[in-house]
């Protein structure tokens, strides 16, 4: 790291740190983890210089750790993203971040005639998979299948 | 070895394979040469309707019947605990599953019946539509009528003409009939109501093929079977509809040239997109297959509920 990205981005103790987000995707990644309604200490990078993405965002948390439910959708919408779990300012574990082949109860259906909207007894569930380089996802229940900007716009 | 439908809930078409299809196509054809008064004696069947459906239901308790087996039930929410008092589904599948040995339903909403499958215990679901999303045993009964006239399910040339967009039917069938082999497909409908991709993409993962047509006519003399639904008017505005209506009716003139194995297969309600004049031609097979659905759904009932028949 140069010492210019050093004076950018501040340092954590202990926490996670989400590196290589798209540009524009960091907002979401905060909302889908709910982190927009946290106390603990965040810090976002939006629009940072990337080689391999031109720009990213960057965001710590402080305090918080992510296990390997989290990072799993966390690739539905930063399939390249990486994330660094943080002990005493040095990185001890890299989570890989692959696509889950189910998510459970974290998207409402986009169908809105789908029984999950009405019954509080089941969560959403929609398997995963990628058709043509798109990530898509099918709805257990309505058996409709969404792309997953349309999920994750949502989040 | 218990056949491959016993105590499987029948949710969707997809999820079926050939060789169960074939099953229930073959056990439909016994049970209509010979019919099997005792496959259901003693069984209690739910046929539970959230959403009104006069045919699929009356055609159910029908098969039920037939088979010797005893029917409960409502044919609408309306006086329901889930239409007046606000049970929820799976509260609703959970008590009335508990008293039942199948659970036939129709509900208004996509994935009900699948959510029912997950709260009947042990006691199998069967789908009679859930909202715009799958009604198989429109599928199985169209195979078993397919079947019966055609006398195979592979190397058939199959029209589907009117409201391919929004017609759950077309799509199902259309996937039921890429698990065979070699069956080529013509589509026919107004622009707006096109196939979805979706069906396209599956015909062509499945290796066959496919064209897209505006009139009926032009495809005529290549049919085995010509599967017609209705254009809802309601789609369209009034001068739209006047324009495109003419050519996505069947009339005894447009039949011209068929060969004479063609049948015509239609899932009813018809309002004016058959005009009365096919009824009588040979071509015509749309009454027998409505029949058909007993017969369909008797030998799913039957296999379901019975380890041999």
């Amino acid at each position: 790291m140069t010492k210019d990205n050093h004076l950018k981005v501040e340092a954590i103790k202990n926490g996670t740190v989400i590196d290589h987000i798209p540009a524009n995707v960091g907002f979401k990644v905060l909302k889908l983890f709910k982190l927009d309604d946290t106390a603990e200490r965040v810090t976002i990078g939006l629009n940072l210089p990337s080689s391999a993405l031109g720009k990213k965002d960057l965001i710590k948390i402080e305090n918080v750790l992510f296990d390997e439910q989290r990072a799993k959708r966390l690739a539905l919408l930063a399939p390249n993203a990486t994330v660094n779990k943080i002990e005493n300012y040095q990185v001890v574990a890299k989570l890989p971040v692959v696509l889950p082949e189910n998510i459970k109860g974290v998207f409402g259906c986009a169908n809105t005639n789908c029984i999950t909207h009405v019954e509080p007894a089941v969560e959403s569930h929609f398997g995963v998979f990628v058709k043509d380089g798109d990530i898509q996802l099918k709805c257990k229940y309505c058996e409709k299948v969404f792309s997953r900007e349309v999920m994750t716009e949502q989040a | 070895m218990p056949n491959p439908l016993y105590k499987k809930h029948i949710l969707s078409i997809p999820e079926l394979s050939r060789e169960e299809l074939e099953l229930v196509v073959e056990t439909a054809g016994q049970i209509k040469a010979e019919p099997r008064p005792t496959l259901l004696q003693h069984k209690v069947i739910a046929s539970c309707f959230f959403e009104a459906s006069t045919r699929t239901r009356l055609s159910f308790e029908t098969s039920i019947q037939r088979l010797g087996g005893r029917v409960i039930g409502f044919p609408d929410a309306g006086n329901t605990s889930a239409g007046k008092k606000g049970e929820t589904l799976a509260d609703s599948v959970r008590v009335i599953s508990s008293y039942v040995d199948a659970f036939v339903m129709r509900h208004p909403r996509e994935g009900a019946a699948r959510l029912a499958s997950e709260f009947s215990g042990r006691v199998p679901v069967i789908n009679g539509g859930d909202g715009a999303n799958q009604h198989p045993t429109q599928t199985l009964l169209d195979l078993f009528t397919i079947y019966e006239t055609q006398g195979r399910l592979d190397n058939l040339h199959i029209a589907m003409v009117g409201d391919l967009k929004y017609g759950r039917t077309v799509h199902s069938l259309t996937q039921a009939l890429t698990k065979f082999k070699n069956n080529r497909f013509y589509f026919i409908a107004p622009d707006v109501l096109a196939m979805p991709d979706y069906i396209l993409d599956q015909v062509k993962e499945a290796g066959m093929e496919y064209s897209i047509h505006s009139t009926m006519e032009e495809v005529m003399s290549e049919l085995d079977i010509l599967y017609m639904t209705r254009v809802q008017k309601e789609r369209f505005d009034e001068s739209e509809y006047a324009h495109i209506k003419s050519a996505f009716i069947l009339s005894g003139q447009t039949l011209e040239g068929a060969k004479d194995n063609l049948k015509v297969l239609h899932p009813l309600p018809r309002v004016d997109e058959i005009t009365v004049d096919v009824d009588s031609t040979p071509y015509a097979y749309y009454f027998e297959q409505a029949e058909n659905g007993v017969y369909a759904r008797q030998a799913l009932l039957a296999l379901v509920l019975n380890e041999e028949i």
